[in-house]
């Protein structure tokens, strides 16, 4: 383990890459590409098996990998990803040395540990729960504490990324106020606090009752408060996700924010009210009344809306004002025209920007009101949200930023840089056709988490309009494409990471 | 750059531009805001019963004596209940099944009572496509009318184990 003082400069940035710092970014960066790599062939094996066409899987394998593929991605690579940005927006951005980077060790191990857990229980039969593991239907004592590990390990590291900041602050290794990306990181340090509490809150009582230890587990407010985790870690993701677009912005054209009040001043609407807006998974619920549904639906939430209306604004803006200052002046769009769209982080961001807006973000605020949510709780059209968010954005953000971090921070030259640029659009259009297609079958009323949706086995027959298999199919070959795009993200960077030309240390170049 | 920190007075105020947006976003937000409200008073879409708690036994025993007192025949080994005008309904939720099959009648309003008695499911109403949460513990109170004659199907769209997908029940509207 490298001493936690040693460091070398960055010669594109001049900042201070510790080498503590760098080697668990690494590790975390790493292990996060692992478990993309398992959810995303879980996601080939259930696409192939949705689409009966094809009908891959037996039902028991099929809930068994939907679990798998859930948290997989939505959890472990995600929030592995996020722990190495955590420690990359404090450490590196503030030029400090990383606080007590044994305990971010500790953290790592339990993390992975906990993942491994899960993941051992769900491919064993063991934990089909779905994500969501609603009580009373029960999995094995260890798949929730494998849950609870991940998640005190997650906590302790969004505890070195406020230790960083404070000893950044006491050290006086930057002027002013931390950068804005930092500070972001901050607004999702913060939210994923109050999440992770919640998750602890809820996870815990639910490991005694699977071992017998407590018997009256109310499956109504398990709802409640695992929603409070289970959404809000999405909101995480989202805080998160924003600040690698202001990150990606700066690395592909320069961009700088234009006005940093008003940045800064979204992130806090964030912090304040985003994670309100989990109780929407519950409007269908028999457990709040009329008016505490319409008061959820109408009150403080739409101040998030306004916030994520806020960085629309400001990211395109600052992208603008960075290729206008460059000369592309010709026109309304020259700036975007002569944008770099051949180097993977600008089609990256932009894709995130648009899916995630006008894919992922729309139908999220339509759904969340109380009359729509009725029309597609439980139905396909939520999962297509969600993989306009959480894919189409987050994912395709951090899959954007990889081709950054590996030259930057583990001074790696990229493999395959041809595949890389085109990574980003293969992946956006598979993620576009998956959330169409699960928006058009799950608008006609196909179900999520649903083996067979001709109803082969039914005493019942029923039967969908054929409208259901013709987006259905759409979705399925959204699925491959994306599938494509992400094999091509895992095999670029781990080959890069690991037999990528290792740059030399004055080398500033990115790609 | 947002990578480095910002010049010292960074508290500026917004141009034109920003302040435009802002506005007409923020006012929208407020539309929104008030519509929710609005639209449940003015829309009536909105369930607008308070839900209950019920002990899951009790739940049984409710939907048995419905069962039994307004039974008019079987299929598929499910009971077919015709209730009187203006009943209280109750639907089980059950893995695999919907109890009971339910005979309706047009323009007749009935008091649903749906809930479940071993694990969370989904009520799906096809093909309108109405979706409510079963919650085991929980009485979801639904008042209901239906509107055209037909047959349709209640899917499960909640995972309840292995044969959540063969989960469908029925109800016949005349």
């Amino acid at each position: 383990m490298a001493n936690g003082l040693e460091f070398r400069t960055c010669p594109i940035t001049g900042k201070k890459v510790f080498a503590a710092t760098q080697n668990l970014i690494w590790i975390n960066a790493v292990t996060a590409v692992v478990f993309i790599l398992i959810g995303g062939i879980m996601a080939l094996l259930i696409g192939l098996t949705r689409w009966p066409a094809v009908h891959l899987l037996s039902a028991d394998l099929f809930y068994r990998f939907l679990t798998a593929h859930g948290l997989n991605m939505l959890v472990f690579w995600i929030v592995f990803f996020e722990i190495a940005g955590l420690y990359f927006g404090s450490s590196v951005l503030l030029n400090s040395r990383l606080a007590a980077p044994k305990v971010a060790w500790l953290a790592y191990i339990l993390m992975l540990v906990g993942a491994v857990l899960v993941d051992v229980m769900v491919f064993t039969g063991k934990a089909t729960v779905m994500f969501s593991s609603y009580v009373p239907l029960q999995a094995d004592p260890l798949y929730y504490l494998g849950i609870i590990l991940f998640a005190v390990g997650a906590l302790i590291g969004c505890g070195i990324f406020f230790g960083t900041l404070a000893i950044a602050k006491a050290e006086k290794t930057y002027e002013g106020s931390v950068p804005l990306v930092t500070f972001g990181l901050s607004a999702a340090a913060i939210i994923a606090v109050f999440t992770l509490a919640c998750g602890a809150i809820i996870y815990i009582p639910t490991l005694l009752w699977s071992l017998g230890l407590i018997t009256n587990l109310d499956p109504g407010v398990y709802r409640l408060i695992f929603w409070g985790f289970g959404h809000s870690s999405q909101q995480i993701n989202v805080t998160a996700m924003v600040s690698v677009w202001y990150l990606l912005g700066a690395l592909t054209v320069g961009a700088k924010p234009v006005n940093e009040k008003i940045c800064r001043f979204a992130f806090l609407l964030y912090i304040l009210f985003i994670n309100l807006a989990s109780e929407h998974h519950l409007l269908t619920d028999p457990t709040l009344s009329p008016a505490h549904k319409m008061f959820n639906t109408s009150y403080f939430m739409y101040m998030a809306v306004l916030a994520s209306m806020i960085h629309a604004l400001a990211i395109p803006m600052a992208v603008e004002v960075a290729q206008r200052k460059k000369g592309y002046t010709k026109g309304l769009f020259e700036w975007l025209s002569k944008a770099p769209w051949g180097e993977p982080g600008f089609p990256a961001l932009i894709f995130s920007l648009f899916i995630f807006g006008f894919i992922g973000g729309i139908t999220g605020v339509v759904y969340g009101t109380e009359q729509l949510s009725i029309k597609t709780h439980n139905t396909w059209a939520m999962t297509g949200h969600f993989h306009g968010t959480v894919v189409g954005g987050t994912t395709l953000a951090f899959m954007g930023l990889t081709y950054y971090v590996i030259p930057l921070i583990f001074r790696r030259e990229i493999i395959g840089k041809k595949l890389a640029t085109l990574q980003p659009y293969i992946f956006a259009i598979g993620i576009i056709l998956i959330a169409l297609g699960m928006g058009g079958a799950g608008t006609l009323g196909s179900p999520r988490r649903h083996w067979d949706i001709t109803f082969a086995d039914a005493v019942i027959p029923y039967s969908f309009d054929p409208a259901v298999l013709f987006f259905t199919t759409i979705a399925a070959i959204g699925a491959l494409v994306a599938v494509a795009g992400g094999v091509i993200y895992v095999l670029v960077s781990v080959l890069s990471v690991f037999f990528g030309r290792k740059m030399a240390p004055n080398e500033a170049k990115i790609l | 750059m947002p990578i480095t920190s910002p010049e010292k007075y960074w508290w500026k105020p917004a141009d034109k531009e920003e302040k435009l947006w802002i506005t007409i976003a923020l006012l929208w937000c407020l539309v929104l805001t008030i519509m929710m409200p609005l639209m449940h008073v003015i829309g009536t879409q909105n369930p607008s019963v308070n839900p209950m708690k019920i002990k899951i036994e009790d739940y049984r025993k409710m939907s048995d004596a419905f069962i039994e007192k307004y039974k008019v025949g079987e299929e598929a080994g499910i009971p077919i209940v015709e209730p009187p005008d203006g009943a209280d309904v109750y639907l089980r939720g059950q893995v695999w099944t919907w109890t009971p099959i339910l005979k309706l009648k047009k323009g007749v309003n009935y008091k649903f009572h749906i809930s479940s008695v071993d694990l969370m499911h989904g009520f799906s109403l096809m093909p309108l496509n109405m979706n409510f949460q079963v919650v085991p513990g929980h009485d979801n109170i639904l008042n209901m009318t239906p509107t055209s004659a037909g047959t349709f199907h209640i899917l499960c769209n909640e995972f309840c184990g292995i044969n959540h997908h063969t989960m469908i029940g029925k109800i016949i509207v005349s």
